[in-house]
């Protein structure tokens, strides 16, 4: 005390300790499943942004004589879909549309979703009560009737699809949101916090939202693979994106009918989904066990 | 910062005289309110009526079985929760009046909770916990930094290894000592510790009430204490209050309470502590069963089912507060002399 008694503002800097994030990080480095998934995202991704430098040739010049190649004809290695497009460059360019059909509406439930959660759960009381009953309503619906519901409803397109599965993603989202803020407020750090005169909102950013976005966030990026599905779903069903477009959801839908003369080229646009959803999903369960380690 | 006693604290307004504070008619009862789908009639009579006071400087120990509504009390007068009546005076002032509105008052009250691991955020480090409350008053970061470091020190942790540090990475007493630092760090004049070394190994502890004495002398503190440890509270309390379900049972200073208690109960929880004498050893349990639920608790004086001296009078008349001694009130028909218990005659 005998340093401060001098008037002057003396900081002695300290030891810093691993911050949270970063002991995430090295947790997360040393789980080779998840660098796996995330290394296939990265390939996935990067793909995808790059499609015009990878792909061989143009995703939309087909040919009639020659429709459906079987995997490994010279000069198209992946085979020709049932219009003569080359389909690995198909493959390569749908990757665009399926990961930003996959990652966008699950951002937006993300944004929303959180907000629902955690001010009904901070607020409590009757607030909580009625916003988490409406958002209740919305489980007596299952995700793909509703997504198929309102894509119908609001007509087909891309913008419509992402918006139907952001509607089916947020309650969903609220509902984690609400059940671990509800625990985070009723710990006694909030308590402490709120004795020591904090306005709400303070005690929110600095409080709550450090502990309670990291599991939303895990849970959200497991959805991922599920609205990647979905939103494939929707454009089989002539709901999401419209052709030509290439997007592995509707190529799958437009091969479907060579699933007996080229049934591993009619395949390949599904292990695709495949392998991108398992990725998401393995990430997700990674990133979870690196979090829960400690609170 | 200057050494502060209580007799020179700018902040006084009442005087030596005005206790700092001053508690009439606490009520809280949980639960009743019938909603929706049931959850009706019962009610938990936690608080159910109690008066006491704290005087600049002492230190007031409050001990009582669990459930007999010691948290409950401090949560009433920290402001966390609502009492369903009576009146908390702090310095002579209502908290919540214009006078004293409730952003002053909790500066100068601050408590310090029993899970020293619950009541730090796992994600802020140590000097960002104690910063926190000087920051949020409007102290610039540099200044509450310096200010948390000081503190640190003060409670004993060296600011260069321990404020860089999170919860998970310190011991349970050196948690508690970060507890201690952030209710200081708003320059309180009341501190509630409620169960505070409770959950601390006995050495640990030991060292914790001897820091938390000298934080008393240092920063010219008042105390609230409260424990189960009858031990602890004689080492720390100048006065003791003693609860049971809910009432206050028996209030006055330390030592007549501890020589020559004026309610059984009291008498049956001093008896209770083990003792290390053999030539004094304790023969029978002196409090057998569970303290009565609260929900529905026992007509007449609480405490008559389990008390040897119970008589017929103790089961429908309510004991009220009578002086035992000078300044050292006990609810009890055999402490008031006219209130007929046959044991009283007898005598």
């Amino acid at each position: 005390m005998s340093a401060i008694d001098a008037g002057a503002i003396v900081t002695v800097n300290p030891v810093r300790s691993e911050g949270y994030w970063s002991s995430v990080g090295r947790r997360l480095v040393r789980d080779p499943v998840a660098m796996l998934a995330l290394a296939l995202i990265l390939l996935i991704v990067l793909a995808a942004i790059f499609a015009p430098y990878i792909a061989p040739a143009d995703p939309f010049r087909g040919s009639m004589v020659r429709r459906l190649r079987p995997i490994g004809t010279p000069g198209y290695p992946l085979g020709t879909d049932e219009l003569g497009r080359d389909l690995l460059s198909r493959l390569i360019y749908g990757g665009r549309l399926s990961l930003f059909m996959g990652v966008t509406p699950v951002l937006l439930a993300f944004m929303v979703g959180s907000s629902i959660g955690i001010f009904a759960a901070y607020v409590g009381g009757w607030v909580n009560t009625v916003v988490m009953r409406v958002i209740d309503v919305f489980f007596a619906f299952p995700s793909v009737l509703l997504a198929i519901a309102l894509s119908g409803a609001l007509g087909a397109g891309i913008l419509n699809s992402i918006v139907s599965l952001t509607v089916v993603f947020v309650p969903q989202i609220a509902r984690i949101a609400e059940s671990v803020t509800t625990q985070t407020r009723n710990r006694d750090f909030v308590e402490a916090a709120r004795i020591s005169g904090a306005r709400t909102l303070t005690i929110v950013r600095v409080h709550v939202l450090g502990n309670v976005l990291g599991p939303i966030f895990v849970y959200a990026t497991s959805l991922i693979s599920v609205s990647m599905i979905l939103s494939s779903g929707l454009s089989f069903l002539g709901l999401g994106v419209k052709p030509p477009e290439p997007e592995w959801g509707l190529m799958l839908n437009t091969l479907r009918t060579a699933i007996y003369s080229q049934p591993l080229v009619a395949a390949l646009p599904g292990a695709m989904i495949f392998i991108t959803s398992i990725s998401f999903n393995l990430f997700s369960d990674g990133l979870r066990g690196a979090m829960e380690v400690r609170q | 910062m200057s050494k502060v006693s209580v007799a020179n604290d700018p902040r006084d307004r009442g005087g030596a005289g005005t206790p700092l504070l001053d508690v009439r008619g606490l009520v809280k009862h949980f639960g009743g309110k019938g909603g929706l789908f049931g959850r009706s009639g019962s009610v938990v009579r936690a608080v159910d009526g109690i008066d006491f006071s704290v005087a600049k400087g002492e230190t007031l120990g409050i001990v009582g079985e669990s459930g007999c509504g010691k948290s409950t009390t401090a949560r009433l007068v920290m402001q966390i929760i609502k009492p369903d009546a009576g009146d908390i005076l702090f310095d002579g002032e209502a908290v919540g009046s214009a006078a004293l509105d409730l952003k002053a008052f909790r500066r100068q009250v601050q408590m310090v909770f029993q899970d020293s691991y619950a009541s730090l955020n796992p994600r802020l480090t140590v000097e960002d916990t104690v910063a926190f409350g000087p920051r949020i008053h409007g102290a610039s970061t540099a200044a509450s930094i310096a200010k948390a470091h000081d503190l640190l020190h003060s409670v004993g942790l060296e600011p260069r290894r321990f404020a860089g540090r999170y919860p998970h990475e310190i011991s349970g007493g050196q948690r508690q000592r970060v507890n201690i630092a952030r209710a200081l760090s708003l320059d309180p004049r009341l501190l509630i510790l409620d169960e505070a070394v409770s959950a601390l190994d006995k050495s640990v502890e030991a060292q914790v009430l001897n820091l938390l004495l000298d934080l008393k002398r240092d920063f010219g503190l008042t105390y609230m204490f409260i424990t189960h440890d009858l031990n602890v509270v004689r080492f720390m309390s100048d006065r003791i209050m003693v609860m049971y379900l809910g009432k206050v049972v028996e209030v006055g200073p330390s030592e007549p309470i501890f020589e020559k208690p004026g309610h059984p109960y009291t008498a049956a929880l001093l008896s209770s502590m083990p003792s290390v004498d053999p030539d004094n050893l304790t023969e029978e349990a002196p409090l057998t069963g569970d303290p009565p639920n609260p929900i529905n608790p026992p007509s007449g004086c609480r405490f008559h089912p389990r008390c040897r001296m119970a008589s017929t009078l103790c089961s429908h008349a309510e004991p009220e507060l009578a002086e035992a001694s000078p300044q050292h009130l006990a609810a009890c028909h055999l402490v008031g002399p006219q209130s007929g218990h046959p044991r009283l005659a007898a005598a």
